[in-house]
């Protein structure tokens, strides 16, 4: 079976690709980039892992992350390349494709090995359709955070490995870190999410109660966030958010639009709160409740 | 310096409908990417504090020529179109190097734009292949974009931080949906948008290898199953009730 190379930059997610990898070959060769920790954390997950070294190389570099990683293919026999579907891993994702002469699938949801060929999951369409593909040629596949497990411990090898390349003039001036809401929403059992049928920032306070005493977190379509501007944009849910699987959606004044339901349609259970009979979130709830949403909030917090 | 906006022609989402699992396209009209409307609307920004033109450049069917009507109301000067029926549904691959070889054709271009994602695949390759045939540097997933004499200034919003990076252009970049609201053109702009410049080409006038390149196969392409109970709830108790034997509270 061919030989896989995973990548990310962010050691949870390298992780999570050596299981996927594993599902393609036992032999999993990992990288990092100047980066002794991910090494050695990739190592101890029972891969063999090769530090690529190299003063200037610096992630933000696209290019020169893509040179790098392809004198490590050019000495290793793989022809499968897993990156993260992360901001930094989909960018990435093209250019090594371009580098590899690989066709790329970015946001694999799902991989599956049939006959030896491997079936990739993903949205398309805008999310109203998940078509299964596959790759002729070299394969260049970014899986989508959070699908897969973490690998865990088992022995494995590191080296280290240095590399030529030209920085292409991108300069790092300033990294900032997140401030304020680090809510995560993907790792909520339960969900509480306001749409545009929430009559204003102030209705906001009783939802967040409800979803407190739920033990969940608030959660919001798109325009709630970049539009209103009443939560953060952490906190949206759809194809240009996250994806959630929570036990419990609780879904309040939200139409249900494809780029939204994409989002949450992994969830198990999906209530619907709607004045709108004929909402099409309604085909998607196992729970409709035709309703105004800011009553059924206040009766809710009382009643539960 | 001009700014060359990458602009896709995708089916509009809206007017997509399922039946039997299947995505139903007949008839369905064309329209730009969203996040493209993002990339456009960043490139005239700074074209009015820096001049030179915007030009929109985009690949597909033969249908392209009236879509890109749009972007030239919204602010775009000129468009450079590709047209061949084998590209309206092709992926990165295949569509990168036309596009880069279509850029080299374009003069002064110091910026190169494209969305984060286009609107139906939200792939998000596109950029990065054409940056890398051009052997220029690329900053993805931009919210912020300014130009200092020959370099840009870009913060590079990630999961967990905002990047700002300097780069020296010409430059692909890739911006975010958040970035900027897109104008609405007004009537008398649409009305002008048919007489800006278009130079359209037909694919074999770009006279690229195009053989041997990887491909994506489709090996189906349905709407997920909804298996959703769709029980209808009078009140409160009941939902509470139901909920309390599903075990989700």
């Amino acid at each position: 079976m061919a030989g896989v190379i995973v990548y990310s930059a962010n050691p949870e997610l390298a992780l999570e690709l050596i299981t996927v990898a594993r599902l393609i070959n036992d032999k999993v060769v990992a990288l990092s980039i100047n980066d002794d920790q991910l090494a050695q954390a990739l190592s101890q997950a029972g891969a063999q892992a090769i530090k690529i070294t190299h003063p200037d190389l610096v992630v933000a570099d696209t290019a020169a992350v893509a040179a790098a990683i392809k004198q490590v293919l050019d000495g290793v026999q793989a022809d499968v390349v897993l990156l993260s579907s992360d901001r930094r891993g989909k960018e990435l994702a093209g250019r090594l494709a371009q580098v590899m002469g690989a066709g790329c699938l970015t946001d694999v949801a799902a991989l599956e090995v049939k006959e030896g060929q491997i079936e990739c999951q993903r949205n398309a369409l805008g999310g109203a359709t998940i078509a299964v593909q596959c790759i002729e040629g070299p394969q260049l596949i970014a899986i989508r955070p959070r699908s897969y497990p973490a690998a865990g411990t088992a022995a494995g090898s590191l080296e280290e490995m240095a590399v030529e390349i030209k920085a292409s003039g991108v300069k790092v001036l300033e990294f900032k870190a997140k401030v304020g809401d680090k809510v995560d929403i993907e790792a909520a059992e339960t969900l509480v999410a306001v749409g545009q049928g929430l009559s204003d920032e102030g209705q906001l306070a009783g939802v967040q109660d409800l979803a407190a005493k739920l033990g969940g977190e608030v959660a919001c379509s798109k325009p709630v966030a970049t539009d209103k501007k009443w939560l953060s944009e952490e906190r949206i849910i759809g194809l240009s958010g996250k994806k959630c699987k929570p036990q419990l959606a609780l879904l309040l004044g939200i139409s249900g639009q494809v780029q939204f339901t994409v989002g949450i349609r992994d969830a198990k259970v999906i209530v619907a709160v709607n004045t709108d009979e004929n909402a099409a979130i309604n085909y998607m709830a196992d729970y409709i409740m035709q309703a105004d949403l800011h009553q059924v909030v206040q009766e809710l917090k009382q009643k539960l | 310096m001009n700014i060359v906006v990458a602009m896709k022609q995708i089916p509009d989402l809206q007017q997509i409908r399922i039946r039997q699992r299947q995505p139903v396209l007949d008839g369905v009209p064309a329209a730009l990417g969203i996040i493209d409307k993002n990339a456009l609307e960043a490139a005239v920004l700074l074209k009015e504090e820096e001049g030179g033109q915007v030009i929109v450049l985009s690949a597909g069917n033969e249908e392209v020529e009236e879509t890109v009507k749009e972007a030239l109301a919204a602010g775009a000067d000129q468009a450079f179109l590709v047209l061949d029926d084998s590209i309206e549904n092709a992926d990165g691959s295949l569509k990168a190097p036309i596009l880069a070889e279509a850029i080299k054709k374009i003069d002064d271009v110091g910026l190169i734009l494209f969305g984060e994602g286009s609107g139906d695949n939200y792939s998000g390759q596109l950029g990065s292949r054409v940056a890398e045939l051009l052997g220029l540097p690329q900053v993805g997933y931009a919210s912020r974009i300014q130009i200092q004499d020959s370099q840009a200034i870009i913060t590079r919003s990630l999961e967990d931080g905002d990047e700002l990076v300097k780069v020296t252009m010409p430059v692909v970049v890739s911006v975010l949906g958040d970035i900027n609201e897109p104008r609405i053109p007004s009537v008398t702009q649409i009305l002008k948008a048919g007489r800006k410049p278009k130079e359209v080409l037909e694919l074999d006038e770009l006279e690229l290898d195009l053989s041997g390149l990887p491909q994506i196969k489709t090996l189906s392409n349905l709407a997920p199953e909804t298996n959703r109970k769709q029980v209808k709830v009078g009140s409160v108790e009941e939902l509470i009730q139901a909920l309390k034997t599903e075990g989700v509270i």
